[in-house]
């Protein structure tokens, strides 16, 4: 999979090293495990989710709010983004401003030092993917413990996540247990012998090697779901409760937020709390909500930095159609309802976003300018789901068509557009080459030589026996079926 | 009522009996067909493909044909929701699907005719199911099909154009006609026009699994509203020697006993 480098684009997003999107899907696709394991996981969250939004009398009524409150925010970021920092600061913390992953991960590394510790425990945070921190971290000498229990998986497994929300969806549980054995032993307490493949068993696997981490580790990492701009409040949502014991017992908390994450005031949550928990797990509720300001004496941290990250976000919100990417708030939704993640996963996108918002953010994120990157936006049959399903109304077909356009285009594929462009412009040149095409039509193999558009048609499909006239010609002949 | 026939390129070219279907129904139905002979391609291609100044090209050529009738209809819902949905984008979004740097905000002369036609003529534009339910006001269209059907919903029409039951119910009240449910029948297919070519793997990968799923419905045939979808799924049906005909909505609604 290669080391992880930063590319050249405008942000600096972890770029993978993939090639492009074409084949690190199709290698997917021929893995019969991984279609597996990526088909039941999705058709039973995607199923999950149907039935909980259903539910929901006034389900548009919500996305429509979602929509509306984070273009509100995001037209009028600035002034939001002043007045959390100021409150913030007022409640005790401190602000951080990251231009790129870079800055980001500089200003990080430099306060865990600052306290002395060489580890970290990390609740699980795209942000913090984003930016590569864990292996920028790793080079200043500091580990970083990932108490998430797919990202626990995933980071014994010296995998790389494959999906935001579950990142470890392409493991089955009989993977995860066989990791468990090879490698728990090597970053802290090894798993019990005689482990079993039971998810009980599993999971308390995992808690028993992560409860030592949190009672002895002192410097936190986190992400957030949402920060308040009126009270200077961050909101965390999660599932298993490593997310409250990161955000409370450690002395020192520091968390990487993008400076799309902000809403106005408590009021707005009310909206994401419905909307995200239904979209991600299907659940009506998710069971952690944990919130803070600031630091309070005596309970929790006692330090308290908020890094603001960029890294390519003013970028996009500078694109007036692409800016709508900037409003998810990472769900995945639009993954699980993907046909095309269903059948690539999440490693051939290359990114740490994968799936259909991954399409439209990595791009705008970090450029097009790697063969994966231009392929991204074209890593979709513009079905639609993802647009259907997304809590916050962003459309994803239409960003990538928009971003289809600005995609370096091969030469040889310009040529053959525009001469199909100049044919199609009068219809007596493309009815020559339709009487064309009827009069070779015997002469069409079934199978056609590769590499070529044809040939990736022919190889797994029948190219559709060709008329022996056109239907204009059999209008014009007939006057319309008249004689 | 004056109805011009938008046929499409695709099926221009690759399948007239859909076209010639269109116009025995409409004519059994008391509809004037005509068919604007300047006509060539929407240019959805192009736009999806990201070359939108040639698509809109064709989007002008295509506005300036079909200007003045009561009704254009089509048998291909991805045409139509081309159309009715991307033009006015195209039109009216100076900032959608232009290239990288580049600013129109002020629309010349020629731009501001074209969005006043695509206004005028976009709303005008059904599939063809669309028009015999909603223009027409017909389900029951008086035909006749002795065989055993699935539907596939393309993405377009069920998604684009919001369709919904609209050819089922045209479907239902064919005589004769056994309507069988599809598993999974919202699932793309995976044509998803040049993706089909520019991701081979997973095109044919989305595929296979949707004919899995017709060949479990024991139908005879797999009727869908646009025949890209069905050019992909019947194609790669032929391929594994599925025994399932493909045909396209019209066809089945233009037999009638004694042609069936």
């Amino acid at each position: 999979m290669g080391a992880p480098k930063a590319s050249t684009g405008r942000g600096h997003v972890v770029d993978l090293g993939m090639p492009a999107f074409p084949r690190s899907s199709a290698r997917a696709a021929a893995d019969s495990q991984l279609r597996f394991n990526l088909r039941k996981a999705t058709h039973t969250i995607r199923g999950k989710r149907a039935n909980v939004v259903a539910e929901l009398p006034d389900w548009l009524e919500l996305r429509a709010a979602g929509k509306a409150i984070k273009d509100h925010t995001l037209r009028n970021l600035d002034r939001y983004l002043i007045q959390l920092e100021r409150a913030v600061t007022e409640a005790g913390g401190h602000v951080h401003w990251a231009a790129d992953a870079d800055e980001a991960n500089r200003i990080v590394t430099d306060l865990v030092k600052a306290t002395g510790e060489t580890s970290v425990v990390k609740v699980k945070s795209m942000a913090t993917q984003e930016i590569g921190l864990n292996e920028a971290l790793h080079e200043a000498g500091i580990t970083a413990y990932e108490t998430d229990l797919a990202e626990l998986i995933v980071q014994l497994g010296d995998d790389r996540p494959s999906h935001i929300l579950v990142p470890a969806i392409h493991r089955n549980r009989a993977e995860i247990r066989e990791i468990f054995l090879d490698h728990m032993g090597e970053w802290g307490r090894p798993a019990p012998d005689g482990l079993g493949d039971d998810p009980r068993a599993l999971a308390e696997a995992a808690r028993l090697h992560l409860r030592e981490r949190f009672l002895t580790t002192k410097v936190a990492i986190s992400g957030a779901n949402f920060m308040v701009a009126e009270t200077g409040t961050l909101v965390v949502l999660e599932s298993e409760g490593n997310g409250r014991m990161c955000l409370t017992l450690p002395e020192t908390l520091i968390s990487v937020v993008g400076i799309e994450k902000v809403v106005p005031t408590w009021r707005d949550l009310e909206v994401f709390l419905q909307l995200l928990p239904r979209s991600s797990t299907g659940e009506r509720m998710n069971p952690y909500t944990s919130t803070w300001t600031g630091v309070t004496p005596g309970d929790g941290p006692r330090e308290f930095h908020l890094v603001l990250l960029d890294n390519g976000r003013t970028d996009v919100l500078a694109d007036e159609v692409g800016r709508q990417a900037l409003r998810c708030i990472r769900c995945s939704a639009c993954l699980n309802v993907c046909p095309v993640y269903e059948r690539a996963g999440g490693h051939a996108y290359g990114s740490v976003y994968p799936g259909p918002i991954g399409a439209i953010l990595t791009p705008q994120l970090r450029g097009m300018d790697t063969p994966l990157d231009a392929s991204l936006p074209y890593a979709s049959s513009l079905c639609g789901a993802c647009y259907d399903v997304c809590p916050v109304a962003i459309d994803i077909p239409t960003v990538l068509v928009h971003l289809r356009a600005r995609a370096p285009h091969e030469p040889a594929e310009r040529a053959v557009m525009r001469a199909a462009s100049w044919l199609l412009a009068r219809a007596n040149r493309f009815g020559a080459v339709q009487r064309l095409a009827s009069r070779l039509r015997r002469l069409i193999p079934r199978r056609a030589p590769g590499p070529g558009p044809l040939a990736a048609w022919t190889d797994t499909r029948d190219i559709p026996p060709i008329p022996a006239e056109p239907f204009r010609d059999w209008w014009d002949r007939t006057e319309g079926g008249a004689r | 009522m004056r109805v011009a026939l938008f046929i499409t390129c695709v099926n221009d070219t690759l399948f007239p009996e859909t076209g010639k279907a269109v116009v025995t129904l409409l004519r059994r139905l008391g509809c004037e067909v005509e068919f604007p002979r300047a006509q060539t391609c929407c240019g959805q291609m192009h736009l999806n493909t990201g070359y939108p100044r040639e698509s809109l090209r064709l989007a002008r050529h295509f506005v300036d044909v079909f200007s003045g009738y009561d009704a254009v209809v089509t048998p291909s819902g991805s045409c139509a929701a081309m159309v009715r949905e991307q033009y006015p984008k195209l039109a009216h979004s100076p900032h959608f699907a232009a290239p990288a740097g580049a600013r129109r905000l002020v629309p010349t002369r020629a731009g501001r005719e074209f969005a006043a036609a695509v206004d005028e003529v976009t709303p005008r534009v059904y599939d063809l199911s669309e028009f015999l339910i909603d223009v027409l006001e017909v389900e029951d269209v008086g035909a006749y099909f002795p065989h055993r059907v699935t539907y596939h919903p393309t993405c377009h029409s069920l998604r684009g154009l919001r369709l919904g039951d609209r050819p089922l119910r045209l479907l239902r009240a064919v005589r004769g006609l056994e309507l069988v449910d599809l598993p999974g029948a919202e699932e793309c297919c995976g044509f998803g026009g040049t993706f089909a070519v520019k991701n081979p793997a997973m095109s044919a990968a989305m595929g296979t699994d949707k004919v899995r799923n017709v060949l479990d419905t024991g139908a005879e045939v797999l009727c869908a509203a646009d025949n890209s979808c069905l050019m992909h799924i019947g194609g790669t049906l032929r391929r594994q020697r599925g025994g399932v005909r493909v045909m396209h909505l019209a066809e089945i609604l233009a037999q009638t006993e004694g042609r069936a």
